[in-house]
C-alpha cells in the first residue's frame, strides 16, 4: 500500500481523507518530523481501523504511534455499540492494561545521596523482576477470581497499601463489569504466582528527579515541585492479560466473518461489541484491567516496604496510576449529543479534562495527570489532561516515547554494558538481570520523547506539567 | 534452521526444514533464543506437549503458544524439542531446565504468538513457518 496522502489541518494535526474502505478519516497528531518518521505500514494501519463498523468521528494516531499488531501503538479509535461498533481485540494487544503508576516520595537529592546505591541494590532485590520471576503471593481460584473482579481494591483490602491509593488510580481502583469466568484456566495459571511482579521488556521501576516545571499552578494542584524524587512503575497485567489476547484474538479474527466484517488485517480481529463473543472478551479484558491494577498496587507495597528500611520516614503517597492498552465504556459528545462510546486506546493514555467526574476531588480543576515513560536514560514527563483533548481525540493523549529501531537492530548497534557505563556517567543507576535485553532497550532506540511530548501539548492533547529525570532504573 | 527477523516493536522467528515436525522443533528453539541463548540451557527435565490444528498454520501457532505457557508456568527454558505430528495433532517432548538467572540472563519474555506474519508453508519440498512475538 502506498503512503497515503497527507492533508495538513495545523501545524500538529494531519488528516488522511476516507478512500477505499474507509468510512471516517484518519488523523494524525504530530509536528513535521514525527510525521516525517511515521512509516507507511503504521499509516495504513490507522486507515485500516477507520474502516471497521461503527466508528466514530475519526481513527486517530498519538505522536507516538508506530507500527503495532492490526491498530498502530499510539491507536485511538471510538465504537459506537447502538451502530454495529466493534470491539477489537487488535485495538487492546496482548499486554492488557499496562500502564504507569508514579508516587511522590517526599524526598530530594540531598536525601539519598549518601544511600543511593543501596537504594539502587535494594529495590532490585526486592521487586521481582525479568523472566521467570515469582510474586510473593500465590493465588487460589477462588483469590484469582476474587482479584480479577476487584482489581487494586481487593489488593488494599489484603493489606497491599491504603484506600486513599484508590483515590488516585483511574476507575478508581476498579474497572466493573469484569467477568472472571470467561478468562480461561491457561490465563488464571500463568498469573498464579505472578502476582507483584515487573515483568520484562519496556517494563520498569525507576527513581525520578522532578528536573522543570512547565506549569506552576498544575504542579501545585498534583503535590510536585522541582527537586521533588518520585517513583514510577511501568508494567501490566503479566501471563493473565498475555494468555486473555492469545485465547480471544485468534477466535475474534476467524468469528468475524460471522458478522459479516470483512477485516482489512486479520490482526483488527474484531466482532461487534454487543455480540456473545464481543461481551465474552469485554468480561475477560476487564478482569484483565484488574489483574494489572492490582499487579501494580501489591509492587506498590513492595517499595513501601524497601523504602521504609532505607528511609523510614519518608511516606510514598500516590500521585496516579494510568493505563495503556484498553477499550472502556465512556460518556463523549458526538455532534451536540453525549453517546456511551468504546473508546479502544492502544499505546495511549486517557487524559480526562478539569471537572471529570473520575477525578479525586484534588485534581478536579486540574485535570487527568497523564504520565509519560521514558526509556532508562530520557526524560519523563507529566502531563494534564485538556478540555480541548475531549474535541481532538476522546480525550486521549500519547503513552510514551514509541520505539524507532527494532531489537534486533538495537542488539547491533548496542552493548548493555557500555549503556551501563554511559548511564552511570550522568549519574544514572541502572539494575537489569540481562546486558542484552539493556541493548534491545537503548535510549538510542525509542523516539525522541521530548519532541513526542512537545507534539502532544502543542496540539492540545494534553498540558506540559513537568519533567522528570531518571536517577535509578530498575529494568525488567 | 532458524533466524530471528525484525519487527519495529518485536521479534520474528523463521524456520525452515525437511519435515513439518523439524521446522517446528527449530522454530521452537528459535523461540528459546528470543529469552537466552539455547546453548545456555541444559536439557534436564521433559515436559510433554499436545495439541490439535484446524491448519497446519492454526497448529504452528497453537504449538508456539503452547511453549510461551509452559515456560511461564513452569519458569522454564527449553532447548531440545522432538515433535511428531500425525494429521495435524502435534505430540511432542521439550526438555530443558528452571531459569538461572546467572546462567541464562534472560533478556526479554516471550508474551505472546501475534498473527502478524503467522504463515506455514511447503516450498520446493521443504517446510517454512514463521511468527513474530509479542515480547
Amino acid at each position: 500500500m502506498a503512503k497515503p496522502e497527507l492533508k495538513r489541518v495545523s501545524e500538529y494535526c494531519w488528516r488522511i481523507e476516507p478512500f477505499g474502505r474507509m468510512t471516517v478519516p484518519g488523523v494524525i497528531f504530530a509536528d513535521h518530523n514525527l510525521i516525517n518518521d511515521i512509516d507507511e505500514k503504521t499509516m495504513s494501519q490507522v486507515c485500516n481501523v477507520a474502516a471497521l463498523p461503527g466508528i466514530v468521528k475519526a481513527s486517530f494516531a498519538m505522536p507516538d504511534a508506530h507500527m503495532g499488531y492490526g491498530f498502530c501503538i499510539g491507536g485511538v479509535a471510538a465504537f459506537d455499540p447502538d451502530a454495529g461498533g466493534v470491539i477489537s481485540g487488535g485495538g487492546v494487544g496482548f499486554d492488557i492494561s499496562c500502564g504507569v503508576r508514579t508516587f511522590h516520595t517526599g524526598l530530594t537529592l540531598d536525601d539519598i545521596k549518601s544511600n543511593k546505591e543501596k537504594l539502587a541494590d535494594a529495590l532490585f532485590r526486592d521487586i521481582p523482576a525479568g523472566v521467570g520471576s515469582t510474586g510473593t503471593i500465590s493465588l487460589t481460584n477462588e483469590a484469582m477470581d476474587n482479584m480479577l473482579a476487584g482489581g487494586a481494591v481487593w489488593a488494599v483490602e489484603r493489606g497491599f497499601g491504603t484506600k486513599e491509593d484508590l483515590d488516585y488510580i483511574e476507575e478508581h481502583g476498579v474497572i466493573k463489569g469484569a467477568n472472571p469466568a470467561k478468562v480461561s484456566a491457561d490465563a488464571k495459571r500463568r498469573q498464579r504466582d505472578e502476582m507483584g511482579t515487573l515483568g520484562s521488556g519496556n517494563h520498569y521501576l525507576e527513581m525520578q528527579r522532578v528536573a522543570e516545571i512547565y506549569d506552576t499552578q498544575i504542579a501545585e494542584g498534583f503535590g510536585i515541585k522541582k527537586g521533588d524524587l518520585l517513583i514510577s512503575i511501568h508494567c501490566g497485567s503479566r501471563g493473565l492479560g498475555h494468555q486473555i489476547g492469545t485465547d480471544y484474538l485468534r477466535q475474534m479474527a476467524n468469528d468475524a466473518p460471522k458478522y459479516g466484517i470483512e477485516l482489512p488485517d486479520r490482526e483488527l480481529a474484531s466482532v461487534p461489541i454487543n455480540s456473545p463473543l464481543g461481551q465474552d472478551y469485554l468480561g475477560a479484558m476487564r478482569a484483565g484491567i484488574n489483574c494489572a491494577l492490582a499487579n501494580r498496587q501489591i509492587l506498590t507495597a513492595l517499595v513501601r516496604k524497601t523504602f521504609a528500611k532505607i528511609f523510614p520516614k519518608a511516606e510514598l503517597k500516590m500521585l496516579y496510576d494510568v493505563s495503556h492498552n484498553t477499550a472502556k465504556i465512556e460518556a463523549h459528545e458526538v455532534d451536540g449529543k453525549m453517546k456511551e462510546l468504546l473508546i479502544h486506546r492502544k499505546g495511549a493514555t486517557r487524559s480526562f479534562g478539569p471537572g471529570s467526574s473520575d477525578l479525586p476531588a484534588r485534581y478536579k480543576p486540574f485535570g487527568q495527570p497523564v504520565l509519560i515513560g521514558g526509556s532508562m536514560g530520557t526524560a519523563s514527563y507529566i502531563l494534564a489532561g485538556t478540555t480541548e483533548s475531549e474535541n481532538l481525540a476522546f480525550s486521549s493523549a500519547c503513552h510514551g516515547a514509541g520505539r524507532s529501531m527494532s531489537r534486533t537492530a538495537a542488539t547491533k548497534k548496542y552493548q548493555g554494558n557500555q549503556i551501563v557505563k554511559d548511564l552511570a556517567q550522568r549519574k544514572i543507576i541502572i539494575k537489569s538481570r540481562s546486558m542484552r535485553g539493556l541493548a534491545e532497550e537503548a535510549p538510542g532506540a525509542y523516539k525522541n520523547v521530548s519532541a513526542v511530548v512537545e507534539a502532544t501539548a502543542n496540539a492540545g492533547l494534553a498540558k506540559k506539567v513537568a519533567r522528570l529525570t531518571p536517577l535509578i532504573c530498575v529494568k525488567g | 534452521m532458524w533466524e530471528h527477523f525484525a519487527h519495529q516493536s518485536d521479534i520474528g522467528i523463521r524456520a525452515q526444514a525437511d519435515s513439518l515436525g523439524g521446522a517446528f522443533e527449530d522454530a521452537a528453539v528459535g523461540l528459546t533464543a528470543i529469552v537466552t541463548d539455547p546453548s545456555a540451557v541444559i536439557p534436564a527435565q521433559s515436559v510433554n506437549i499436545e495439541c490439535l490444528g484446524e491448519d497446519e498454520e492454526d497448529l504452528f501457532f497453537k504449538w508456539m503458544s503452547k511453549i510461551i505457557f509452559e515456560m511461564d508456568v513452569r519458569k522454564m527454558l527449553f532447548s531440545k524439542y522432538e515433535v511428531k505430528i500425525d494429521s495435524l495433532k502435534l505430540s511432542a517432548v521439550a526438555w530443558g531446565e528452571k531459569v538461572n538467572f546467572g546462567r541464562h540472563s534472560p533478556a526479554v519474555e516471550s508474551k505472546a504468538v501475534t498473527l502478524n506474519q503467522l504463515c506455514v508453508k511447503n516450498e520446493n519440498g521443504k517446510w517454512i513457518c514463521q511468527c513474530v512475538i509479542d515480547v
